[in-house]
């Protein structure tokens, strides 16, 4: 999985001067207040923190309430996905219409119908995402997934993944058939690049109401009217 | 319509002309119209038409209603903030509560609730930027509207609540599960969203218990550490409210002519004693002072019953530790707070082992500490003292260790500091003086039937701190001081050649001139609670001024009658395992005969006889002291 990374930073923590007997604590509260949130100096959201090294001498800002100031060296693990980076996650929902993922137990996944690729499809009986090509390839609740990142909301964490690229999909079953996957699907790879190319969607939302009302097993029930009609 | 009713399926074929059609192909038609946005023409107009609230569902509306929010949760991702502004009004003012009463005509009221609540799930889940809009929805319905109030008053009230709030909090669950971070954006939202001090007691009782039922629930483990904590601010707002300092000024010149009443003069006479204190209340405190109490007594009753709840789980402790560090930040440096640190009390009662030892050395840490300021360590062993008086749970051994540790520092401090009487400069030192005393004229009795604790109390450097130039004798309270006195001339303690060393203080009548201006201004934060309701809860683990044997008592007694008591600490603990309703600290003596917890509300007044109470001239040692006191009861 990508998106991960450890960062090492030179940081200033300031106490407040009542936590001066217990500095080493007022460091760790302070370090805690980043946990799970997105800081645009670390690019990233600080997932964890392990204090390396803390400076013996404090700077005493000037002021009212004489602060102090702490150095220190930390480690930080961040949670930077970028655009097409590989994230794994647990499936946590599926609809017809979008896929839940959650990533690393705390980070929201979405990856919506337009951003699925064809070979998968919504079978309403089970209620999972099932290959075309490949029976076993399905995506229920409790896989884990692999996703490519489409865009990342820093503010809310939320991905926005994408099941497009063929190397993406049930973790579980891709390592078992990556080779195969990779032989195969680049026919559909070749098929659904020329579409690409010709500037049509993969699957724009009128294909998908065609392909539903067409193609669909699970064709729509004709009136009681046209029924007599047709069996006159 | 597979996944619908029967009976909507019926009203949808009759709406749909007979005309059949599938999930599938409403969801897209349903799609459709979001894709075409606010300036889509008639149906995005129908779709939001569709979704206003109605005061009378009919049932091809209600069906209506029931296919649009299952098709919509389908659709959620096309849902725009900017677009569908109208769309998110219109949902936003659906409320669950309207559905909730019963109807026997039609009763697709429960699906459209769930309905309504998968849409509100899937919304949050779709986009980050709609977490916090469905949160807040879903917390509005922590309370009810307010016509809803009179349908929880019959006899379905019970059932409708709970069917409106269990499907709330398994929605938020479900949020929960879908978007993890989602609880922390949760915690301030509910804080707040909740009622402020004028709201009606119903409305804010509801909501706590829904911030109670949070905290015990499934998401509790990440909001728990916010709700208690939210909660003892509220219950310290509604405190503060309730004032009664103001009176205090009008008998400012009254206090130093402090007098101990005793009720006694009542027992026979309940009705007459609430009557009176029913009038005295009216004429002090207005209507709106009233209501407060109430309030504050239905949330604190509240909080008890989530303590039974919790230890009845097994996770007291846990909620103990959250309810310490709220207490440290808020309740402690409160100034004379005045009920909310009985939660305190309580969870301390429930679990006198863990809890109730752990409170009491926490204080006293507290109290050590000297990074601490002067008001929270005077506060802190002002609550220490009130706690280990009045908590019957408690062991005579942890009594008389934490005395012998505040002894030791009052000593030590007196070495240190050989100054005259100073009370501003040595507040600390005087309240940690006041504490010892305080404690002692509670349990000195029982300290001295056990002889290990006997020597103990014996051995402690009291003398010379009582006798130092900084005269803590003459600053603390002058009750306080004069029952601790007499207790201890009865129980033979400081005396020289048969003599009591204090004598001249105790015979001197001096009691009401002591400490003059300087005298120390404490408060007793466990002094009996006056709110009704939360007082039968405490009242098995409280001891009472009138319950408690004094030394005096016992050594008159063993006088008259040369029978001396045989009660040994060991007696006082099994007596409190046996039966706490029945006994309390005394129980061994006279218990039951004037057992009515009210009678013994018994409090240093200024003299007055404007209450109606006799003026008792034995001076006995109050059992509710309040400087700033003049009420007596609020309910």
């Amino acid at each position: 999985m990508e998106g991960l990374k450890v960062s090492k930073s030179n940081l200033v923590v300031y106490i407040h001067p009542s936590q001066s007997n217990q500095v080493s604590k007022a460091v760790l509260r302070e370090l805690s207040t980043l946990l799970f949130t997105y800081d645009e100096i670390f690019d990233g959201v600080v997932l964890a923190y392990y204090v390396d090294s803390l400076d013996k001498c404090a700077k005493v800002l000037p002021g009212v309430y004489p602060y102090f100031g702490v150095n220190l060296k930390v480690n930080m693990l961040l949670f930077s996905p970028k655009p097409d980076m590989l994230l794994e996650g647990k499936v946590e929902k599926v609809t017809p219409e979008v896929i839940i993922v959650i990533v690393l137990g705390f980070a929201t996944a979405i990856i919506t119908e337009k951003d699925i690729r064809g070979e998968f499809k919504f079978t309403m009986k089970h209620g999972v995402f099932a290959s075309k090509y490949h029976k076993r390839h399905v995506i229920k609740k409790g896989t884990m997934l692999r996703f490519s990142v489409k865009s990342f909301d820093e503010e809310q964490i939320y991905v926005y993944g994408s099941l497009v690229p063929d190397n993406t999909g049930n973790i579980q079953w891709l390592d078992k058939n990556l080779e195969v996957v990779s032989h195969t699907d680049r026919k559909i790879y070749r098929s659904t690049k020329k579409r690409e190319n010709e500037g049509k969607p993969l699957r724009s939302d009128k294909d998908a109401l065609e392909l539903s009302t067409v193609d669909t097993p699970q064709k729509l029930k004709m009136s009681k009217k046209q029924k007599v009609r047709e069996e006159s | 319509m597979g996944q619908l009713l029967p009976i909507v399926n019926e009203y949808l074929s009759v709406m749909e002309e007979d005309v059949e059609i599938n999930d599938l192909q409403l969801n897209y038609y349903y799609r459709d119209t979001l894709l075409a946005g606010s300036d889509g023409g008639e149906n995005y107009a129908e779709l939001v038409k569709c979704l206003q609230p109605k005061k009378h569902l009919k049932s091809h509306d209600a069906a209506q209603l029931l296919t649009t929010l299952k098709s919509l949760s389908e659709v959620v991702s096309y849902i725009d903030p900017i677009q569908h502004e109208s769309l998110l009004s219109s949902l936003s003012r659906l409320s669950l509560w309207d559905y909730a009463p019963t109807d026997r005509k039609y009763d697709a009221a429960a699906d459209i609730m769930d309905a309504l609540l998968e849409l509100i799930v899937s919304l949050a889940a779709s986009k980050g930027i709609y977490v916090d809009f469905c949160l807040e929805l879903l917390v509005k319905h922590f309370v009810p509207p307010k016509y809803a109030f009179e349908f929880l008053k019959n006899e379905n009230g019970v059932g409708m609540k709970n069917k409106v709030l269990s499907r709330v909090h398994a929605a938020l669950k479900h949020i929960a599960d879908l978007v993890p971070l989602a609880p922390l954006r949760l915690s301030p939202i509910v804080v707040h969203s909740m009622p402020k001090r004028f709201a009606k007691e119903p409305e804010i009782v509801m909501y706590v218990e829904n911030m109670l039922m949070l905290e015990s629930g499934e998401i509790g483990e990440i909001v728990g550490g916010t709700m208690l904590p939210a909660l003892v601010d509220k219950l310290i707002e509604l405190d503060v409210e309730i004032g009664w300092d103001g009176k205090l000024q009008e008998d400012a010149k009254c206090i130093f002519a402090m007098e101990i009443q005793d009720f006694a003069d009542f027992e026979d006479d309940d009705e007459k004693y609430y009557s009176m204190c029913t009038t005295e209340l009216l004429n002090r405190n207005n209507l709106q002072g009233n209501q407060v109490a109430e309030k504050l007594d239905s949330l604190i009753v509240l909080t008890f019953l989530h303590l039974e709840s919790c230890q009845s789980k097994g996770r007291l402790a846990e909620v103990f530790d959250i309810l310490l560090t709220s207490f440290k930040r808020t309740v402690l440096n409160t100034y004379k707070s005045k009920f909310a640190q009985f939660v305190m009390f309580y969870a301390c009662a429930l679990d006198s082992e863990g809890c109730g030892v752990n409170f009491a050395m926490v204080l006293t840490e507290m109290f050590d500490s000297r990074v601490n300021p002067p008001i929270t360590r005077m506060s802190a062993v002002a609550y220490l003292a009130s706690y280990l008086s009045r908590a019957k749970f408690l062991s005579s051994e942890l009594v008389a260790n934490i005395i012998q540790r505040l002894v030791d520092w009052c000593f030590a401090y007196c070495k240190l500091h050989d100054f005259d009487m100073n009370p501003q400069a040595h507040q600390v030192f005087y309240s940690a003086c006041q504490a010892i005393m305080y404690i002692l004229c509670f349990r000195m009795k029982s300290l001295m039937e056990v002889p290990r604790l006997k020597v103990k109390l014996i051995k402690m450097p009291m003398e010379l701190i009582w006798k130092h130039k900084l005269n803590p004798l003459k600053v603390c309270l002058p009750s306080v001081v004069e029952e601790f006195l007499k207790q201890a001339k009865a129980a033979r303690l400081f005396m020289s050649a048969e003599l009591f060393i204090f004598d001249d203080l105790l015979e001197a009548d001096l009691s009401k001139a002591f400490g003059g201006i300087n005298r120390l201004d404490m408060f007793f934060p466990f002094d009996p609670c006056l709110l009704k309701k939360s007082e039968s809860y405490l009242r098995p683990h409280f001891v009472r001024w009138s319950k408690v044997r004094t030394t005096y008592d016992t050594y008159a007694n063993e006088e008259l009658s040369d029978s001396g008591s045989e009660a040994s600490d060991d007696d006082f603990v099994d007596m409190n395992a046996k039966d706490m309703n029945d006994y309390d600290m005394a129980g061994s003596v006279e218990a039951g005969l004037d057992f009515d917890p009210d009678l013994n509300k018994m409090s240093i007044t200024p003299k007055s006889m404007k209450y109606g109470f006799q003026a008792q001239t034995e001076g006995r040692m109050p059992s509710n002291i309040r400087l700033s006191t003049t009420t007596e009861s609020f309910v």
